[in-house]
């Protein structure tokens, strides 16, 4: 591993101005459950990491009428065991409760498990799915990306030499709405999925008809995917087992996996498929209460 | 010449589930494993792999690392010294010291990837891997072989230069097959012409790993004198001394193998890959210690996995339940050198049946992946795998019974095993017995929740056991408590059961006992813990001395009462002779004038050992949509001899069950087309985790092994063996489909659905 230095600064401007000393040499640190697994196996060289546990603002969970703010350094646990959060975002939790074990939920964040941009990041889809946003600051001032513009490919970013992760925005669900995210694992814990599907249903006030719906999918592409046919089936349309079937077809097409050790194309494009019906289903379940 | 024994029946100690001597010491952490050990002065070693799977090395050049400042040493295959072209006993399997030599360290090829090249030592542990990195090798790349198909074609590339196969006693050069061998009894043509029904069907498995938690590590330090000193993680520190003695053309004398405690091993402990690299490094750096740690991923990549391959299975049988012949070629993957579990898979594969007439081929053949070593009654599981599934599809065909078609023709006393080798008592059919009269057998599957359907598989398995060399010292202390020195390392409370034996005899409480596994210099020859002896035949050592002990004590006692030796009774741990009576802890404190101190020793060496049969039952439950299954219910019957501590035997075998499974259904090398395991973590290796198991219920039928006076047989391999079939059967049986491949994984079994 080579050598680096530690900083643990406990302003926004002081991380942003070290992050932008060292360019692409240097980055943040959250839980650490990526970037020490990466470090340690050479896939980077850095000559700083800024440790961004000691900013308050960044350690910050805020719950309110406008909506959820989530600091980029919260861990899951503090996500899963709030229970505004489970109430109001039961799809949210369904991610940060099933990001490794007890031990890794206790350090990783949402946060870093959007930046680090994996494709089976459990913590994304229901992101994209409620529509939510990174707040992004650098030396030059703050800037806002949707989540389903966050992550560019497998470990690739908007983000820019320089760039922090302040919070993730989250708007206040509308009513008569519900999400849920599952991934398909051959184990039941500890595993990377081999697809994911996270779900956005808003229901009319009879809670027999879509209004509008979001499908994220994971896993199945060299980013998190944004499945817009397969949601917008959906809208204007009865909640029932053909409407559903429809959109899962149509969350299967967007699927763009690869076949390997984790799964095949074909197994995958399935499992896409599957998924999106039982967590429509979940979402609707949850929309009417 | 075989003793045999009539078996003891009322015991005091063992059958009681004592708590371990080593307990407090391992739940505190205080144990001491190799990763622990720190010497004044250590330093630290780390190696370059190869990151081609076969290759030729052009050019090693080791300047720029030499030149880091912190470097003490750097290591090529030059400096290692000409090893004698022989082969020495591992414990569970054997190594020729030259080829040996090249697994530890390449010699102008590589086999597989992270095959170590070059080492160095420096004066931390980051310098070590910096310089290790800065070393520059070249290769010529060769196409990677990852099967025994690609490995056995025509004109494929061969791996080992030099190599002369022995193919059913013809020397053969050019191949990758390094060893064709025959068991045959009868004629299986004739026979499976005369069957009413003949099945043959071909199996094919994943090379998978041990995956025990703890890494490989080894700590050396080469003195002045010449005298080497070795900290490392084994089953067995006498393998280790014979291997690195061996290796580095050095005298057994010479060499001292401290004791560690081991965080797992399973077989895969037994060879040694860091030891000679850590003591000719220290050598280098002037007699520094030099430690040396894997990482998972180099483990997985690099140390012995048990072997992957193909299994063609052909049984003939008849309308009335009887088979007639069976006939199967055995072709397992030895990794990038000769030797893998073929032989004892041979052994195996018939051992749980009565066959009239059987032929018995086995191939071992080279692979470019890692050189495959024991895996927990290696080859068995393999073996097992391929005939239960084809009796399994014979009881389907013809409506037999699984259960009373297995007793029909199951092997018992006189049967003669595939090999040649005649059974003593054995257990199976009592296993097979309690199977069929268990709660499991005789309930329902239960009814599937929608979208998901169920299945129940059983399946046998065998494994013969070992015994081999092992030695016990007893020293009985003033206070009437024991000191008891054994050279078994310690897996899964040996220390206890093998103490427990000599406190039987000697009627003192285990309690009272402290055993001890200390370094080489200071027990006799041991061998290691593997092959499912170690409480078999360490335990016979402590027997043995405990009774050496009392005939030492009744020949003291016999001089405090001024009586002769041979009138003294000893009966559960008090002696008397004429009126006069004294228990042994209370003799104890008045030996003095007597001469001293009392103590005993036995070494023994066991030709043969009590063989082993399980027969499992696994409950399933597949989700017809994801292809995901889930053991819902599973129970291991098993003939333990005598369960000397029942809990530890009971955790054997759950221990076992889940290897199996996860063997069965998730396990297996991911090898990507350049010939590389692409899920080489715990997070892509999928081993079962404790949320994916069921409770593991355990049938114990004792069916006493009549060599040993407990009726001990080794119980730890066994239960590997038959979750690889009972569960690809139940999965047959939920989804209507067979498999022939393992891992039955989702992807697999949504592939079958979708045949259709
Ligand atoms: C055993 C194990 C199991 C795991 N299981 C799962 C799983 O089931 N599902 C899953 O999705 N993931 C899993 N992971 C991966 C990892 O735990 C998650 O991605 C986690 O959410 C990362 O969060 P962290 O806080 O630890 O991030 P870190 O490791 O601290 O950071 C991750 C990346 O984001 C960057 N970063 C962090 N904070 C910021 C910021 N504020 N601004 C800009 N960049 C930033 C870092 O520089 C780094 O590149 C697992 C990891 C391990 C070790």
């Amino acid at each position: 591993m080579h050598p680096f230095a530690y900083v643990a600064p406990s302003t926004v401007a002081e991380a942003v101005a070290e992050l932008s000393k060292h360019g692409d040499r240097a980055r943040p640190l959250a839980g650490g459950t990526d970037l020490l697994v990466k470090a340690r196996a050479n896939v980077w060289e850095l000559d700083a990491v800024v440790d961004i546990k000691n900013i308050p603002e960044l350690m910050t969970l805020t719950i309110n009428g406008s909506g959820l703010s989530i600091g980029a350094g919260v861990p899951c646990y503090q996500v899963y065991d709030n229970s505004e959060i489970a109430a109001q975002y039961p799809g949210i939790v369904d991610g940060a409760s099933i990001i490794g074990g007890i031990q890794i939920q206790s350090r990783a964040g949402l946060g870093g498990n959007l930046c680090n941009a994996a494709p089976s990041g459990d913590g994304i889809p229901s992101l994209i799915a409620l529509s939510a946003v990174a707040k992004i600051a650098s030396v030059n001032g703050t800037r806002e990306v949707a989540i389903e513009n966050f992550c560019t490919g497998p470990s690739r970013t908007v983000l820019k030499a320089g760039e922090l992760l302040v919070s993730i925005e989250v708007p206040k669900p509308a009513a008569n709405s519900g999400a849920a995210y599952t991934r398909f694992i051959p184990r039941n814990e500890m595993d990377i999925a081999v697809a994911g599907v996270g779900v956005f249903v808003q229901l009319d006030a009879s809670g027999k008809n879509f209004e509008s719906a979001r499908i994220a999918l994971a896993s199945v592409g060299p980013t998190l995917i944004l499945a817009s046919a397969a949601g917008d089936s959906l809208a204007g349309k009865p909640v029932n087992d053909e409407t559903i079937a429809a959109a899962s077809a149509l969350a299967r097409d967007a699927a763009t996996p690869i076949t390997d050790m984790r799964g095949t194309i074909e197994q995958r494009k399935q499992l896409v498929e599957v998924l999106t019906g039982r967590m429509i289903n979940k979402a609707v379940e949850r929309a009417r209460g | 010449m075989v003793a045999t024994y009539e078996t003891k029946t009322d015991y005091k100690v063992i059958g009681n589930s004592p708590i371990r001597h080593d307990a407090l010491d391992k739940v505190t952490g205080r144990a001491i494993y190799g990763g622990d050990v720190k010497v004044p002065g250590l330093i630290w070693g780390d190696v370059i792999r190869s990151p081609h799977a076969h290759a030729r090395i052009k050019s090693i050049d080791t300047s720029a690392a030499e030149a880091i400042e912190g470097v003490f040493a750097v290591l090529t295959h030059d400096d290692f010294p000409q090893a004698d072209d022989k082969t020495i006993e591992t414990g569970e399997g054997t190594v020729n010291l030259r080829r040996g030599q090249s697994n530890v360290m390449a010699d102008k090829k590589v086999h597989y990837k992270g095959h170590v090249v070059a080492a160095v030592a420096a004066v931390d542990r980051n310098t070590a891997q910096i310089a290790a990195q800065a070393i520059k090798v070249e290769y010529e790349i060769l196409p990677a072989i990852s099967d025994v198909d690609a490995a056995m074609a025509d004109g494929a590339e061969v791996i080992l230069e030099g190599l002369v196969g022995d193919h059913l006693g013809e020397k053969v050069e050019n191949t990758n097959v390094a060893r064709v061998f025959r068991h045959e009894f009868g004629n299986v043509e004739d026979a499976f012409a005369n069957s009413d029904l003949v099945i043959e069907r071909t199996v094919t498995m994943s090379m998978i790993h041990q995956g025990y938690i703890e890494p490989h590590n080894a700590t050396a330090i080469w003195a002045q004198d010449d005298n080497l000193t070795v900290w490392s993680s084994t089953q067995g520190s006498f393998g280790v001394r014979s291997q690195v003695a061996g290796l580095l053309h050095h005298p057994e004398s010479k060499v001292k193998v401290n004791y560690v405690e081991i965080g797992g091993g399973f077989g895969g402990k037994t060879v040694v890959y860091l030891a000679p690299i850590a003591a000719l490094l220290s050598r280098k750096s002037g007699g520094r210690p030099v430690k040396l740690v894997m990482d998972r991923s180099s483990v997985f990549e690099a140390t012995g996995p048990a072997p992957g391959g193909k299994i063609r299975m052909k049984i003939g049988v008849n309308k009335d339940g009887k088979i007639q012949a069976a006939d199967t070629d055995l072709m397992l993957e030895a990794g990038g050198f000769p030797g893998s579990a073929v032989g004892a898979a041979a052994i195996c594969v018939f051992a749980c049946y009565n066959l009239p007439v059987s032929r018995i081929t086995g191939y071992d053949v080279l692979v470019n992946k890692p050189k495959s070593a024991a895996y927990r009654a290696p080859g068995s599981p393999q073996a097992s795998f391929a005939i239960e599934t084809v009796i399994d599809e014979i009881c389907d065909e013809l409506g037999f019974d699984k259960i009373q078609f297995r007793l029909d023709n199951a092997a018992h006393e006189g049967t003669r095993r595939g090999d040649g080798v005649q059974f003593i008592r054995v257990g199976l059919e009592e296993c097979l017995v309690a199977a069929k009269e268990s709660d499991h057998w005789n309930s329902p599957l239960g009814d599937a929740p929608a979208g998901k359907a169920r299945g129940r598989g059983i399946a046998s398995a065998y494994w013969m056991n070992g015994g081999g060399k092992s030695t016990c010292d007893l020293m009985l202390q003033d206070d009437g408590t024991v000191m008891l020195n054994e050279g078994s390392a310690d897996i899964g409370g040996t220390r206890t059961s093998i103490a427990m034996q000599a406190a039987e005899v000697l009627g003192i409480p285990v309690e009272d006992f402290h055993p001890s596994i200390p370094d080489t210099d200071s027990i006799g020859f041991t061998g290691v813990t593997g092959g499912s002896r170690t409480t078999y035949t360490t335990g016979l050592a402590a027997y043995n001395a405990a009774h050496k002990l009392v005939v030492e004590l009744k020949s003291r006692l016999a001089d405090l009462w001024e009586t002769s030796a041979d009138k003294i009774d000893f009966n559960e741990g008090t002696f008397t002779a004429n009126g006069d009576s004294i228990g042994i802890q209370e003799l104890a404190g008045k030996l003095g004038p007597t001469g001293g101190p009392a103590t005993s020793t036995s070494s023994v060496n066991l030709a043969e050992a009590g063989n082993a049969y399980g027969v499992h039952i696994c409950d399933l439950e597949v989700d017809l949509a994801t292809g995901k299954t889930d053991v819902i219910r599973y129970t291991a019957v098993q003939d333990v001899g005598k369960a000397v501590h029942p809990q530890y035997a009971e955790g054997q075998i759950q221990g076992g069950v889940v290897q199996g499974l996860g063997w069965a259904l998730n396990e297996e090398y991911f090898i990507t087309d350049e010939g590389a395991m692409a899920n080489r973590s715990f997070l892509d290796y999928r081993m079962p985790t404790s949320l994916d198991m069921p409770m593991i219920d355990t049938i114990m039928v004792e069916v006493p092994n009549p060599l040993h006076p407990y009726g001990v047989r080794g119980i730890g391999e066994v239960p590997i063996c038959p979750p690889l079939s009972a569960a690809t059967q139940a999965v047959k049986e939920a989804v209507g489909k067979p498999f022939y491949s393992l891992p039955v994984k989702p992807g697999r079994i949504l592939e079958a659905l979708n045949g259709d």
